[in-house]
């Protein structure tokens, strides 16, 4: 009676695949239930039942399963809140998830490491803008390493990888920059927009056209290692104040080396290990962009509405301030970011509701505010001439007023129930190597055009 | 007979255990055996059996531990603790109370409508 059918193999590991997903459930409850199911089917068939009857009849027994999984989930409630830390992944057999945790942390260390070495070579952190030039390059490679191993990329594809690295690290490095000079500053803030689309590129493993899955799961990637990124940071500063005021009690300082070597290595560590963290746990925690962004829409659609009815209202164009102007691309580039990531969590197949003109509301008004922004750059390039600054404004309001403007487009389109949904997805994703290859721009091609001024 | 879900539920305990007082076992045999006391009368679903068995174990009444049954299949068996025969022996005077009111009541009954 031992020797079951085929089918019925094939009948019982269904059944137990099905169980196998249910996240208050280990795999020890699920040995548990399909012995007793088999000792259930085995007296079946002793009773004279076909396989497929006492198949059938065993299930029924066992009950409905989803009933049993939440009898579990009560029992085990717990289990579902481990998921969140450290759920062992059980489809994945041992060794490559252990592989996987070396290289991580090799790699983590690899990074906080190489942010420490050019200490030795005389560069101090703050001092000269070494370290602000260069500090995307301590950790973007090694991410971009971890990514293209992970997804197991040909040399051929690494090798296109490595060139921008390669690129940017020589252009920064070589390039004259007047010490303290805009187009300094500007490469510094602009390298790691544009390196990020390596990362992206390693992150859909090299398949980048015609991939709108892919790069939209690079999106939530990006939004969710900010995520992890920023409860680390915080972890790690309670770490380094307790480190401060413990040693302090002793009658050591160490607050100087803490902001050595903790902070900066810790930041660059955190990095890698927040991409893993991501990447093991896509289906646990993948919300939590979209929530923050499905709170904060109708925040800032809120205060956009306001900010333009008080323009409105006294007659005054954005101040010509620089640092209102730089506020403002601030605004843009989050208004963007809670449209891409809205975008991201929303099922392409649903009906328009009433968060989506909300959305519409967000969008619209930033397109009016940048249009704005954009007269007042143009008025101040008009009024001093053409400086490195003005310039990346101008640019950064065109390429966000591009965007902006046409999924403007698609979203009316979309709420007025004549056009996909999908379609606004396509052009987000799409539209994400400009950005990139605008910020390449900046770095590369500014300081030559500016005489690193 | 359809035998309600509470009763089902706050019987299980008890019956679990005395079961398992008789000596270890698993969770088919277990279901067996109810069966086989209640005449086929009280029917648990299946699954259910083991977040009761999980709850026990939780609480320190019963242990268990893998091993592997004569057929070759691996089995997890559980065995009473003393903390289990101490919460069985409580059981036990809790139905024996309810068990002897109600009979109480069904007498005295059966009386008034003869």
């Amino acid at each position: 009676m031992n020797e079951l059918t085929d089918a019925l193999e094939a009948q019982i590991a269904r059944w137990r695949t099905w169980l196998r997903r249910q996240p208050a459930l280990r795999p020890a409850d699920v040995d548990e239930l399909e012995g007793h199911l088999r000792d259930q089917i085995a007296a079946l068939l002793e009773a004279g039942l076909a396989a497929d009857e006492a198949f059938l009849v065993a299930v029924k027994r066992m009950g409905r399963l989803d009933a049993v999984s939440r009898e579990f989930a009560r029992e085990h409630s717990d289990r579902l809140w481990k998921q969140l830390v450290a759920a062992p992944d059980d489809d994945a057999p041992g060794p490559a998830a252990r592989t996987e945790t070396f290289v991580v942390l090799g790699l983590a260390v690899a990074a906080a490491l190489a942010v420490q070495l050019p200490r030795l070579f005389g560069h101090q952190f703050g001092e000269g803008a070494f370290y602000a030039l260069n500090a995307s390059l301590f950790v973007l490679p090694l991410l971009t390493a971890y990514l293209a191993w992970k997804r197991g990329l040909d040399r051929a594809r690494c090798a296109w990888l490595a060139a921008p690295f390669a690129a940017a690290a020589v252009a920064v490095n070589a390039f004259p920059f007047t010490p303290g000079g805009h187009t300094e500053v500007l490469a510094a803030i602009h390298l790691p927009i544009a390196l990020w689309l390596a990362v992206g590129f390693a992150y859909v493993g090299g398949n980048w056209w015609g991939n709108v899955g892919g790069r939209m799961d690079f999106v939530r990637f990006s939004g969710e290692l900010f995520i992890y990124f920023v409860l680390m940071a915080l972890g790690g500063g309670v770490l380094t104040a307790f480190t401060i005021i413990s040693f302090e009690a002793i009658g050591l300082d160490v607050e100087g080396s803490a902001q050595l070597w903790i902070l900066p290595s810790g930041a660059m560590g955190a990095i890698v290990v927040g991409a893993w963290l991501v990447e093991k746990k896509q289906s646990v925690v993948e919300n939590m962009a979209p929530v923050l962004t499905r709170i904060f829409t109708p925040l800032f659609a809120a205060l956009l509405v306001a900010l333009l009815a008080a323009m409105a209202w006294t007659r005054s164009g954005v101040g010509l301030e620089r640092e209102v102007l730089i506020a403002f691309d601030l605004l843009l580039a989050i208004v963007l970011g809670l449209l891409l990531y809205a975008v991201s969590a929303r099922d392409p197949l649903a009906p328009p509701d009433l968060f989506d003109r909300i959305l519409l509301v967000l969008v619209v008004s930033a397109l009016i505010a940048d249009g704005v922004a954009l007269a007042a750059i143009l008025t101040r390039i008009s009024e001093f001439g053409f400086s490195p600054n003005r310039v990346a404004a101008l640019g950064e309001n065109l390429v966000l007023l591009g965007n902006l403007a046409w999924s403007a487009w698609l979203y009316i389109r979309f709420v007025s129930g004549r056009g996909p949904f999908a379609a606004l997805e396509r052009w987000q994703t799409a539209y994400l190597p400009v950005y990139a290859v605008w910020a390449g721009f900046v770095v590369l091609a500014f300081p030559l055009l500016f005489r690193f001024a | 007979m359809n035998i309600g879900k509470d009763l089902v539920a706050a019987s299980a305990t008890p019956l679990v255990l005395a079961i398992l007082a008789e000596g270890d076992s698993y969770g088919y045999a277990i279901i067996r055996r109810v069966a086989e006391l209640s005449g086929g009368e009280l029917q648990w679903t299946d699954g259910m059996l083991y977040p009761v068995l999980h709850r026990l174990e939780r609480f320190g009444y019963v242990e268990a531990r893998w091993a592997t049954a004569e057929t070759g299949r691996r089995r997890r068996y559980y065995r009473i603790t003393s903390e289990g025969t101490a919460h069985l022996a409580a059981q036990r005077r809790q139905w024996q109370v309810v068990d002897s009111a109600l009979r109480g009541i069904w007498t005295e009954m059966r009386f008034a409508f003869a």
